[in-house]
């Protein structure tokens, strides 16, 4: 069961505590300058980046102060490399690990028509 | 029976308290620190299991944990019910007054076993027997396949009674774990214990000292009891430690999470352990900083033709029952061996009085202990293999012959020695179970044949010290342990303290084995022919079973193991894996590292759900929400369904009616005089805030803005996706103030979902939200005599239909509490929702029950609820729609606020497909016959796609499905909801619902509403 850091209760707890929300950092085509057209509005909708190494998450202290915040968490060991709050700048970036395959990914999507 | 093999001296066991115990009926007596497999083998009983499959004589193998063959069937306390358990393993069963033990898979006894006749069909049952007998027809499997295998197969009985021990939950915190108090995992403790760091020890075994239990060695020139004694007074002294005995470390989870099992009473005399206070077992979660792994090493066997013999045993396990236990494991032994290490037990034995002879597979055999034999006069053969051993429920025999230089055939004169125990060693095996729990993965040591484990993975790695580590000789170990708690004291920031340096006779534990893999020792013929080669004893699986999944095409070692079921019993491999794997090297020409290991997971032993459960079985197991008028209902006969964590009353069956008695009169008082339900389940969110009625308006699809305080409306949640996600009436209560209603089962996401966008996406909007759902009780009025009724309970409001609307709130007195009432309708009635503060609730509804005497008020359920709204059409979220169904489909285009800038799901619905006139919809469906009612998740198809028989040789376009159905007294007759490929431009259109019993029942698409289609009763 993982420790987290809730940014906000400033206080590690256990896993229980919290729940996965989705993707963190994921602007809305408008938002991101992009055409609000049915392929990148299907992407943004259906696709998720499912990173390999080092992702940005959004969780929920769900059974406490109950806030949204965003997590650094390693998929691959599961160490959270670090936690802070909802539009705060991320303190460390995303990674992959070399060799991933890419195909199925948020940014290589096909999306829907 | 006496004990004829135990020795005159010697052994941990207390030969003062002699222990009486009883196995398949027979009685025994053993001594106190024995386990029940040490004291039937000092009785010279070997024979103690029938093998899985076929069912063949097996005895005890091991000393330990790791024992595949030794399962027994034994009452934990005196009580006589609630006290068995199944497939305990006797070799770590220890011994008490009054256990009454059973072997366990040995239908009708163990002695005439009328399985072993599986051994005769042997052939018909290879690898892959399960998967496949699966492919024979449907009336085979379960006329003949099913019933075999359940007869023959199968592990234990359960006990049919609740399990009446008590088991507790425990939360433990330590800078470091240590697993294992032997030698390495003593010392670690040491110097971790020094450094200041909060120390938990873990040791599964009933005291500490690992390995010079069975081996007391000299260390520092002390007795190794002295030894031990002297360590444990340290930490015993330490504030800052904490020593666990009879504690198995099962698991590892993420970040350190440990599951640890405390055995507390099981150690003691059955009748005082039906009397002691304490829990039987403690599962202990333990969060650890860092985590040193000290647990030792297994060994494993050698493979060869029928080694299953009761009587044959790994030789450490023959040297461990004569150190440990003083038991004999028989009068004539044979040695088979590949090591130098193992033949350390051929020395014990030999020195305890048995006659002993070594086999050994190496072809030059030179160290310590080959030339202690020799100069012992022992009968030692080199080169040599054994090419099969003889026996029925014993060993009597071994056949042995000298081998070619490769060791793959035999090359001179086989000959036979008589022998009635075979002690065989192929080595050891780190155990490296907690290490790759952990994640981490394994190396492949060629020098001793192992794996072990390889680089630290993840944020929170384990430090590997000891027997574990590959480390075989003892002075390594006890060094590896202080350096692997200092290491985890750097990890922790803390100054790590010297270790005291100890070390060990160094004769006693070279630690070199010399070892050399013959992984199936040849023989005179193939495997496939004469006597079988063991690989994993607990689930029947030979070298033969392996060679036929290669010759399968079965090419990966996850795959082999599915198919053969290696390593999938209670034992998990633990003695059979390398083996195995060294077997499919040679057969696929491949290396043991190339194969690769099949996955560890936790527990490392089988674990009694009990400890797991812990305080919190039975109601226990989970959260029950209940209304304030929980307990009326429950006294006035009301079943209840869950939904969600809460109990709803389902119906209220009167004397001698069944359910469908009940909720037809439910229904028909709803309809003719008043009806009352228990609506407080119903998730209540206050929205409080300037931008209160800007953020609905962005949550639901229709328009909010305009909604006067006073007024109620319905509102449809989408996702993002444009699918329904929840439905409810939102009412406005001031200018800056809702109170949003949302489905029981909704509740929860419905709130975190609005969180989400508050908190994330609009941080601009003024908006509070609170959960109310448990502040409110609600009760629900519904029928004709609905406004009758309330009007005598409550004078300071108007309740006429021309100054109360349907669709508006008003506060008011009812019955002396203050409430307020919703006209809200979702039996398309004339309604009236009263809520008060949850503690009014059932104040409310015993004065509405006691008022509406004479109008025969009828309490209703869930079920009447259900078929009430289906009258009228009304959409259950989650019942008639699935998450991807949106507004059109539900035929609610309506409700879609067409000039609205923004709410969450518009951008997906403006997307072709999802308006495309062919997607699934929500249609009424009557059946032909107004008597039959469909079965909910029927599936619909084409009059011209109707199948022939219940068991189409071909499958059937669907077209789509029904997705509630029931009896409407109200219409008179069945009524059907369901969604439809393109339904509602095909109303009227006839289709067929295939039944199971092959009938096809002819259906008509309709409209949604089937009684008051104008909705002139709810405006009443
Ligand atoms: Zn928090």
């Amino acid at each position: 069961m993982l420790l987290i850091r809730c940014p906000y209760c400033e206080q590690e707890r256990p896993e229980v505590e919290f729940s996965f929300a989705h993707q963190a950092h994921k602007p809305r085509p408008e938002a991101a300058g992009e055409p609000l057209d049915d392929h990148n509005w299907a992407r943004w909708v259906y696709y998720q980046k499912n990173i390999k190494g080092v992702a940005h998450e959004r969780w929920n202290h769900a059974a406490g102060c109950r806030k949204f915040f965003n997590a650094a968490r390693d998929t691959v060991s599961s160490e959270i490399v670090a936690t802070y709050k909802s539009g705060e700048t991320p303190p460390v970036p995303e990674s992959r690990i070399e060799g991933e395959d890419l195909s199925f990914d948020y940014e290589n999507a096909e999306g829907g028509a | 029976m006496s004990q004829d093999f135990r020795l005159p001296a010697g052994g941990r066991i207390d030969r003062s308290e002699r222990l009486n115990f009883t196995f398949d009926g027979q009685t025994f007596t053993g001594y106190r620190g024995d386990t029940v497999a040490s004291a039937l083998l000092a009785n010279g009983v070997h024979l103690v299991g029938r093998s899985f499959k076929y069912h063949r004589p097996r005895g005890i193998v091991t000393a330990g944990v790791e024992e595949p063959n030794a399962l027994i069937d034994c009452n934990i306390t005196a009580q006589e019910k609630g006290t068995r358990e199944a497939n305990n393993r006797a070799t770590f069963t220890e011994l008490r007054h009054g256990l009454t033990t059973k072997s366990v898979n040995a239908f009708p006894n163990l002695n005439f076993d009328i399985g072993e006749i599986n051994s005769l069909m042997a052939r018909f049952i290879p690898a892959g027997f399960y998967y496949k007998s699966l492919l024979v027809s449907t009336g085979m499997w379960h006329r003949v396949v099913e019933p075999v295998i359940r007869r023959a197969a199968g592990l234990g009985v359960t006990d049919e009674v609740a399990d009446v021990s008590r088991y507790d939950g425990h939360y433990l915190h330590a800078d470091i774990v240590i697993v294992g108090a032997g030698p390495t995992g003593l010392q670690a403790a040491r110097v971790a214990a020094k450094s200041g760091a909060r120390v938990v020890l873990v040791e599964q075994d009933t005291e500490c000292g690992g390995s010079l239990l069975r081996d007391p060695v000299e260390i520092d020139g002390m007795d190794a009891d002295l030894w031990v004694a002297t360590v444990e007074a340290e930490l015993a002294a330490a504030p800052n430690v904490r020593v666990l005995t009879r504690t198995t470390l099962s698991g590892i989870f993420d970040h350190n999470m440990l599951t640890a099992l405390e055995r507390v009473t099981d150690h003691l005399d059955v009748q005082d352990a039906a009397d002691d206070h304490r829990p039987r077992m403690r599962w202990h979660r333990v969060r650890a900083k860092q985590v040193v792994l000290a647990t030792g090493s297994f060994e494993r066997p050698l493979v060869f033709r029928n080694n299953d013999l009761p009587g044959i045993m790994f030789a450490g396990a023959v040297e461990t029952y004569l150190q440990r236990y003083g038991v004999k494991t028989g009068n004539t032994g044979l040695f088979l061996v590949n090591n130098d290490m193992a033949l350390s037990a051929a020395i014990k034995a030999k020195d305890a009085g048995i006659d002993v002879t070594v086999v050994d597979v190496r072809s030059e055999s030179t160290g310590p202990n080959t030339e202690r034999l020799m100069a012992m006069g022992v009968p030692f053969l080199t080169n040599h293999t054994l090419v099969e051993a003889k026996g029925g429920k014993r060993v009597k025999a071994a056949v042995v012959a000298p081998m070619n230089g490769d060791g793959t055939a035999i090359s001179g004169e086989m000959r036979t020695i008589e022998c009635d125990f075979i002690g065989s060693s192929s080595g050891y095996n780190p155990i490296v179970h907690l290490h790759c729990q952990s994640g981490a993965k394994l190396d492949f040591d060629p020098t001793t044949a192992c794996f072990v484990p390889g680089a630290p993975m993840g944020a929170t790695p384990t430090i590997s010290a000891g027997g574990c580590k590959g480390l075989f000789s003892l002075n390594d170990a006890l060094a590896s342990g202080a350096s692997a708690a200092q290491e985890a004291m750097d990890a922790l920031g803390l100054q790590a303290a010297e270790a005291t340096v100890v070390s060990a006779s160094e004769e006693a534990h070279p630690g070199s084995l010399h070892i050399r893999h013959l992984w199936l020792l040849p023989t005179d013929k193939p495997t496939s022919k004469g006597g079988k080669f063991w690989v994993d004893f607990q689930n029947d699986v030979t070298a033969a079973d392996l060679q036929l999944a290669v010759r399968e095409n079965f090419r990966s070692v996850e795959h082999i193991k599915r198919y053969t079921t290696l390593g999938m019993a209670t034992d998990q491999g633990k003695t059979s894996n390398i083996n195995a794997l060294g077997i499919l090297s040679d057969v696929l020409g491949v290396t043991i590292p190339d194969i690769g290991t099949t996955t560890f997971r936790p527990p490392y032993t089988p674990t009694t759900f009990g400890a797991i459960a812990g305080r919190e079985p039975g109601d226990f197991l989970d959260v029950a929400r209940v209304t304030p008028m929980h307990d009326w209902h429950a006294e006035h006969g009301a079943l209840f369904e869950d939904v969600g964590q809460w109990k709803r009353a389902w119906y209220y069956p009167k004397a001698g009616e069944n359910m469908h008695a009940a909720v037809d009169r439910e229904c028909r008082a709803v309809r003719e005089s008043v009806g009352i339900l228990d609506a407080s389940t119903l998730g209540k969110i206050i929205v409080k805030g300037p931008d209160a009625a800007e953020f609905l308006n962005r949550v639901y699809t229709n328009k909010w803005m305009k909604l006067g305080v006073g007024r109620c409306r319905y509102g449809l949640m989408l996702g993002e996706d444009g699918m329904i996600m929840d439905d409810g009436v939102s009412s406005r209560v001031a200018e800056d103030e809702f109170l949003m209603t949302t489905t029981t089962g909704g509740a929860a996401n419905v709130l975190s979902h609005l969180e989400d966008y508050l908190q994330t996406e609009w941080t601009d909007l003024k908006v509070y939200l609170t959960s109310v759902t448990e502040q409110w009780a609600v009760a629900s009025l519904n029928g004709p005599k609905a406004r009758a009724l309330l009007s005598e309970l409550c004078d300071d409001v108007d309740l006429s239909p021309e100054s109360f609307k349907f669709m508006e709130w008003k506060e008011a007195t009812v019955a002396g509490i203050p409430a307020r009432i919703f006209r809200i309708s979702f039996t398309g009635d004339l309604a009236f929702e009263i809520n008060v503060p949850a503690d009014k609730g059932m104040a409310l509804w015993t004065a509405l029950m006691t008022a509406g005497a004479k109008y025969g008020i009828t309490p209703y359920g869930t079920e009447a609820m259900h078929v009430l709204r289906a009258e009228k059409g009304f959409i259950i979220v989650g019942q008639d729609t699935d998450g991807s169904l949106n507004p059109h489909d539900m035929d609610m285009s309506w409700i879609i606020g067409k000039d609205k800038d923004d709410f969450i799901g518009k951008r997906s619905l403006t997307r072709k497909d999802m308006s495309d006139p062919m997607r699934k919809q929500y249609v009424g469906i009557l059946t032909d016959d107004p008597k039959e009612v469909l079965p909910e998740g029927a599936q619909l198809v084409n009059v011209a796609d109707a199948p022939a028989s219940a068991a189409p040789k071909s499958p059937v376009p669907m077209q789509g499905h029904v997705s509630s159905s029931y009896w409407s007294s109200a219409a008179g007759r069945s009524i059907a909801l369901g969604i439809v490929k393109g339904g509602i431009a095909r109303k009227g259109e006839t289709l067929i619902v295939p039944m199971p019993d092959g009938r096809n029942v002819k259906v008509t698409l309709t409209d949604t509403v089937f009684v008051d289609a104008e909705g002139a009763r709810q405006h009443g």
